[in-house]
């Protein structure tokens, strides 16, 4: 135990030095705002996290990591899904650029069920749109795309100059619908300056689908154990991954919001018995109005991570309460983990001692240190890009958190509970009898930094002034960010990985994920290439000379 | 070729007093074209004889990027070239991206060439400077003279000031300089003065004092200009002292733009002096 305190102690040392480095650099009030968004972590007895603050504009000048409220709304919430047809209100950059090819990937139930992701539908604003108006050439747009499609649904993402100009996508979305009542069609105010960062669109994303989407079809894929999962967006194939495991498992997927998911799984995801939140960030807003309306309860859940993976497996059983179901998971875990605990010996010998860092999301650098500490490798500062202080310091701190003016921007919805389709799932002793024995947690997410050691360094929305001190004084042997980062990391000697799309490897949930994911950390922190980032001739000349005039 | 923005608040008489102004001109021998700057396409009605131009946007839309300076351009009073940018309806669109384009594609289509002979580019801008759009005109040099058309209400002193604070901003980029005031009198008591002290406070001068007389009102309802309406009369004059105070022009300043308090003591201090 004293050696414990002791290295915390020395860490928190280094990480009081490398704050105070960083700080010095800015003037006074930048410095005065930063100072609260850098915090070296503290854990005492209680679980409690000191205070950080997130969720507030970037300082402008500085070289964020973040992206807009359409990004967040179109690229990562909608944007896994394949077939609710996904039309970009703006000029083209803002379609083209969120189309993800690389990041998406998607699997039609057959041959051919309908997939839109191999398109980028947008209306391409010119000029002309911008001085008068672009609501016309959309409402062409959305006839275009319904006839050559017929789509289910449409959905339509607002650009900035959209909201410029005042174009009602709304009323274009309503006019349409009336015109063709086959179609479900709702528009998103997601233009990109709303909101702090792509945060805000996640939760205008999340208010849309529930009220436009979610309850419209009763009928659902009949199976035992029916649940969705809120958060998970088939990174690099994480969703074919979870889906196989759970499938092993003998339980129903129902839904997934949104990797490799379907229109109709998304309008019926009000049947289920129960939601799993992966991504806390960007999908919290959901499993509360789910809750709220429908009565289906929701805890948090991660699988990333072997170690994770089976606990998330452990608990979905334990909810559904069936011996038979909890016999299944276990047996399907001890088959797994056996696989994965050969290569995790064997990587784990060289990975053992070496040290990471994690800038991103709003749930992933959570969630991968639990990949390090399975190979022996320590996280020794991370931070999210666009997370809330309840990720970083638990739910708990919701009550506390500051309203300000950007987050009113955003539509707050008020729900209540379904005069016909509420349904608990559980009565209350249920569930508090479920709390207790297997510590559920209901309702709760306790945050990243409750989870660190004392010591960490802990910065939200770092930049790359930070990132370059980071890397001068901790040499961590890993990187994890995105490709805004990868470049200037590792022309600095330490390699990158990205964690928004995988780097086109993948995929890193579940068990085969994990094994993916150590031999992926195994041949980056074990590689000779980043040795031979400086050139021979610039540590030892080739050649010697002097000037002609000195001689 | 001298080109001139004309601004001001909304309804103060832009329009009116612009194309008198080039009537007057244009019968000293000048070779005038005016560019109008409002969605409304209203700033050449009275050179033209009418409402009856098709706008550079409306143009643009229809026959897209190839179209004829002729398509857009039109002859009026003594020869005067008349353009009209046009824009959206009210509460749709862009108005200020319109103005851009257009003033960007009569750029492209040589409508400032010299084989005109053109002495005089007006602008005549839609009210304040609400947005970068409206501001075209003074930016990368478009305009380097502006005139303000201003009476002694409050609201019209205001809105100069604040058009002020706009050419201060272009000043240095687009070397455009405040070339005066013109006051455009409503009768508000002491107007002549209290506008001369506005003039000398933003460091300028009141270039001329335009007295209002309804032989204006009269001329509009013929769609005609006074100058050709009603060339003797007093008023017609009065505009072609504006016309020849502007052609002999030489005091072009960067204005200073005055806090509120300032203009309310102006405002004060002549009001009280009854």
């Amino acid at each position: 135990m004293s050696t414990n305190s002791n290295i915390a102690q020395d860490d928190t040392a280094v990480a009081q030095e490398v704050r105070e480095l960083i700080l010095k650099k800015y003037p006074a009030k930048v410095a005065r705002k930063r100072a609260k968004q850098i915090i070296v972590n503290q854990i005492e007895d209680n679980d409690q996290a000191p205070e950080i603050m997130a969720n507030t504009r970037t300082i402008p000048g500085i070289l964020t990591m973040r992206g807009c409220a359409y990004a967040g709304c179109k690229g990562v919430v909608l944007g896994p899904t394949r077939d609710i047809l996904q039309i970009t209100h703006g000029p083209i950059g803002c379609g083209f650029y969120s189309w993800l090819t690389r990041r998406n990937q998607t699997r039609p139930k057959t041959a051919d069920g309908t997939n839109f992701m191999p398109y980028a539908m947008s209306t391409d604003m010119q000029e002309e749109e911008i001085i008068f108006g672009g609501e016309k050439k959309l409402k062409k747009a959305i006839e275009e795309a319904i006839s050559l499609f017929h789509p289910k649904a449409i959905g339509i993402f607002s650009t900035c100059p959209v909201g410029l100009i005042g174009d009602d996508v709304h009323a274009v979305a309503r006019e349409m619908e009336e015109k063709y009542p086959e179609v479900n069609i709702f528009g998103f105010s997601c233009e990109g300056y709303k909101g702090v960062s792509q945060s805000a669109g996640h939760h205008i994303a999340n208010n849309k689908v529930f009220s436009k989407v979610v309850g419209q079809i009763e009928q659902h894929v009949e199976g035992e154990y029916r649940f969705n999962i809120l958060g998970e967006y088939n990174i690099g194939g994480d969703a074919f991954e979870i889906e196989r495991i759970i499938e092993r498992c003998g339980m129903t997927l129902h839904s997934t919001f949104s990797g490799n998911s379907e229109y109709e799984e998304f309008a019926s995801a009000h049947t289920v018995d129960l939601n799993v939140v992966m991504c806390h960030r960007s999908i919290n807003y959901m499993a509360d109005m789910m809750e709220k309306r429908y009565g289906i309860p929701w805890f948090k859940i991660s699988f990333i991570g072997a170690e994770a993976t089976a606990k998330s497996l452990r608990k979905i059983a334990a909810y559904f309460g069936a011996p038979e179901l909890m016999e299944k998971v276990e047996k399907v875990i001890a088959e797994e983990i056996y696989h994965v605990e050969a290569v995790r010996q064997e990587v784990k010998a060289r990975c053992e001692g070496k040290t990471a860092m994690l800038f991103v999301g709003g749930s992933r650098a959570h969630h991968y240190q639990d990949l390090f500490t399975e190979i022996g490798m320590k996280t020794v500062s991370a931070g999210y890009e666009f997370a809330h202080r309840d990720d970083y310091e638990g739910r708990k701190v919701i009550p506390n958190i500051v309203v300000d003016a950007d987050t009113r921007n955003i539509e707050e919805l008020t729900v209540e509970a379904d005069p016909t389709r509420y349904r608990p799932r559980k009565t209350a002793g249920e569930l508090q009898q479920l709390e207790q024995r297997e510590h559920m947690g209901f309702n709760e997410y306790l945050g990243m930094m409750a989870e660190m050691k004392s010591g960490d360094l802990i910065i939200d929305d770092l930049n790359h002034h930070e990132a370059e001190v980071l890397m001068e004084k901790y040499k961590p042997d890993i990187f994890c960010a995105g490709i805004k980062e990868k470049y200037v990391i590792q022309k600095g000697g330490v390699p990158l990985k990205q964690l928004h799309s995988y780097d086109y490897s993948g995929p890193y949930a579940g068990f085969r994920g994990a094994i993916n994911f150590y031999r992926e950390i195994d041949r980056m922190v074990n590689s000779n290439v980043f040795r031979f980032i400086k050139a021979p001739w610039q540590k030892n000349p080739e050649l010697s000379g002097s000037y002609a005039w000195n001689r | 070729m001298r080109k001139i923005a004309i601004y001001g608040k909304g309804g103060i008489g832009k329009s009116t007093t612009t194309q008198n102004t080039v009537a007057a001109l244009t019968e000293m021998g000048k070779k005038v074209m005016i560019v109008g700057c409002d969605p409304k396409a209203d700033s050449t009605r009275l050179i033209l004889g009418g409402l009856s131009q098709n706008t550079v946007l409306d143009t643009l839309r229809e026959s897209g990027e190839d179209l004829d300076l002729d398509d857009v351009i039109k002859l009026g009073f003594k020869g005067t070239r008349c353009v009209e940018s046009g824009g959206p309806e009210p509460g749709v669109g862009c108005a200020g991206r319109g103005i851009i384009t257009s003033i960007n594609l009569l750029e492209q289509l040589g409508a400032y060439s010299e084989k005109f002979g053109i002495d005089y580019v007006f602008y005549d801008v839609l009210g304040d400077v609400v947005c970068g759009g409206f501001a075209m005109p003074m930016r990368e040099g478009k305009a380097k003279e502006i005139y303000i058309v201003v009476s002694g209400e409050m609201m019209a002193m205001y809105a100069a000031n604040n058009i002020c604070k706009g050419i201060v901003k272009f000043a240095e980029a687009g070397g455009v300089r405040l070339g005066g005031l013109i006051c455009n009198s409503r009768k508000v008591d002491n107007e002549r003065a209290l506008i001369g002290a506005l003039a000398d406070k933003l460091g300028t001068q009141m270039i001329h004092f335009v007295p209002r007389d309804n032989v204006v009102q009269r001329a509009e309802i013929n769609r005609k200009t006074v100058i050709d309406f009603e060339a003797t009369a007093g008023q017609a004059n009065e505009y072609r002292q504006l016309a020849r105070a502007i052609d002999q022009n030489q005091m072009f300043v960067i204005p200073k733009p005055i806090p509120m308090d300032e203009l309310e003591a102006l405002l004060i201090k002549f009001g009280m002096d009854q």
